[in-house]
């Protein structure tokens, strides 16, 4: 049966995240405090998301040393080492949308391949822009209003309030609407992360000898289209929007998949 | 040839749509968001920019909260942990979502010496700077969260009741609140005690409006923009040598007011009555 080591390492990673701002706010914790907007890490380490950042940057105000170092250092961390890693393994978001794909899948929902005409994968891509292009006309950062991401995370740190609401649309939204509506088409700040990670050095890499054709990773991966070489070549998914949440490795029985580190030598 | 035309005007045509469904998509955004962001009667934390920089500013990182609900001081004698007075904007708030605020009915600001919620901010929503006093040390005294407004018709101290909760529970005795005696002509021999505020010295905490006796509060603060009204530059105090020279220095043709009015002579308006 299919193994679960990356999708436990995965809710170990977000659950634990989520614990530490938790214990931050109803404990004093000083080991991850803030949101992720903007965070300290042990007290001192400022973090800041780039999108986030971008937006009040857009708006017209200039921000803090504090934020703008935060987000260098984040921007750093995924640019150089994560990939769009910050959407599978720390967005809590992920959990919602990956039970929507889950019972998809269970109820038979995504038999019937339907073609969104409006809706298309690049979709986040000009939300992203447009979000930018919002901020500065209205004044606030735009995405950050109703950015189901930290309005979840604040609902676990301080209180859901109504805005538990958000949450529970973005879960219908991908259960009956739209096959990873959400994550895979309209997020934006997922495009950041995707355009930030293109040229990160952990990637899936795969192996086209081992490989058997069963396609069950391509029933898993939530962007599938970046699994193009597939028993066609091997070489390393380089695709920004990987999230690099190693479903396909966990779901692989030939072995035919596992992460590894960018090779720059046999680069096409 | 026609295939490559065909595929042009394919192309033409989604393009098209992108950009008009972008449209369509930001005038919505902006809608909403525009209207997210109107929530005037609301108190932020310390130090705080005026609101329309503050909701730019500010990243809805919950640092400031955080640092309020857990200072050392907020605690219950059992050693309990007591809430915060900074909540975080949730959905249903009616407030700018993920943003600070305080209901000083529920917990108001404590004004701690050392102001835990401010140096935290990260982003600069709340300016640290706008607290410094001479000595150069964060003086929550200088801190302008609202002004406490007295309503008298509900306050009983102006109906002749003795009460001065509001002005034993301010912080600043006597600074921000003061009681004012005036003779209470009904009875004849007893003294009204009024609480007058003075917003040189309120700090908008909220101590008072909590402490208030009557069913709803006498006493409340609204933030500074609705608490204040404004002279305007052409009033002078002739009796205040210094404003005096205010006078002395404005020109003549920047104090000249035309309206439809002055341009008739005060007699020809001043003896008919007013058209509406």
């Amino acid at each position: 049966m299919s193994n679960i080591k990356y999708l436990l390492l995965r809710r170990v990673t977000q659950i634990g995240l989520l614990v530490l701002y938790f214990g931050a706010n109803a404990y004093g914790w000083h080991i991850l405090e803030g949101t992720f907007g903007a965070s300290k890490l042990f007290g001192f380490i400022p973090l800041a998301d780039p999108y986030t950042t971008l937006q009040v940057l857009a708006s017209g105000f200039v921000l803090g040393a504090d934020v703008l170092l935060g987000a260098v250092i984040i921007t750093l961390f995924y640019f150089v080492v994560g990939g769009r890693a910050f959407c599978s393994w720390v967005c809590p978001i992920n959990m919602v949308t990956d039970l929507a794909n889950w019972l998809r899948r269970k109820f038979n929902l995504d038999k019937e391949e339907v073609n969104y005409r409006f809706l298309k994968r690049n979709a986040r891509y000009w939300l992203m822009v447009l979000g930018l292009i919002v901020s500065a006309v209205v004044g606030v950062a735009a995405f950050e209003v109703l950015s189901p991401i930290t309005i979840m995370q604040r609902g676990l740190i301080f209180g859901f309030g109504a805005g538990i609401s958000v949450v529970i649309a973005i879960f219908l939204f991908d259960l009956f609407g739209v096959k990873n509506g959400w994550c895979g088409h309209l997020c934006p700040l997922g495009a950041s992360y995707s355009l930030i990670g293109k040229a990160s050095l952990i990637r899936v890499k795969h192996d086209h000898e081992a490989c058997t054709n069963c396609m069950e990773c391509k029933i898993v991966c939530p962007e599938n289209q970046v699994l193009h070489m597939i028993n066609k070549e091997s070489i390393s998914v380089t695709d920004g929007e990987c999230t690099n949440c190693g479903r396909c490795i966990d779901v692989c029985g030939d072995d035919a998949l596992g992460f590894s580190i960018r090779s720059f030598g046999n680069k096409k | 040839m026609a295939n490559s035309n065909s595929n042009r005007r394919k192309f033409m045509a989604t393009t098209l749509q992108s950009v008009g469904l972008t449209a369509l998509g930001g005038l919505l955004w902006s809608g909403y968001t525009d209207e997210v962001k109107a929530s005037p009667l609301v108190l932020r934390p310390p130090g705080a920019l005026p609101e329309d920089d503050f909701l730019k500013a500010c990243i809805k990182c919950g640092l400031c909260a955080e640092a309020c609900v857990n200072r050392d001081s907020n605690k219950n004698k059992d050693g309990s942990k007591r809430p915060g007075t900074l909540q975080m904007a949730k959905g249903g708030d009616h407030r700018m979502i993920g943003t600070p605020f305080f209901i000083p009915t529920e917990v108001p600001c404590y004004m701690c010496d050392d102001v835990p919620c401010v140096p935290v901010c990260p982003s600069g929503a709340l300016d640290a700077l706008s607290l410094k006093s001479e000595e150069k040390e964060l003086d929550i005294n200088e801190a302008r969260m609202g002004l406490a407004v007295v309503h008298k018709e509900s306050c009983i101290a102006f109906w002749g009741i003795q009460c001065d909760a509001c002005y034993r529970a301010c912080p600043l005795m006597d600074e921000a609140i003061s009681l004012e005696y005036h003779q209470n002509k009904r009875t004849g021999k007893h003294a009204f005690l009024l609480p007058i505020v003075h917003s040189d010295v309120c700090t908008g905490c909220g101590l008072c409006e909590q402490a208030c006796v009557t069913e709803e509060p006498a006493i409340f603060v609204l933030p500074i923009e609705y608490s204040t009204g404004k002279a305007g530059a052409h009033y002078v105090k002739g009796w205040d040598k210094k404003d005096q020279l205010r006078a002395g220095e404005r020109k003549l043709d920047e104090i000249e007011t035309k309206t439809e009015r002055s341009e008739q002579e005060a007699s020809d308006y001043l003896n008919t009555e007013v058209e509406y």
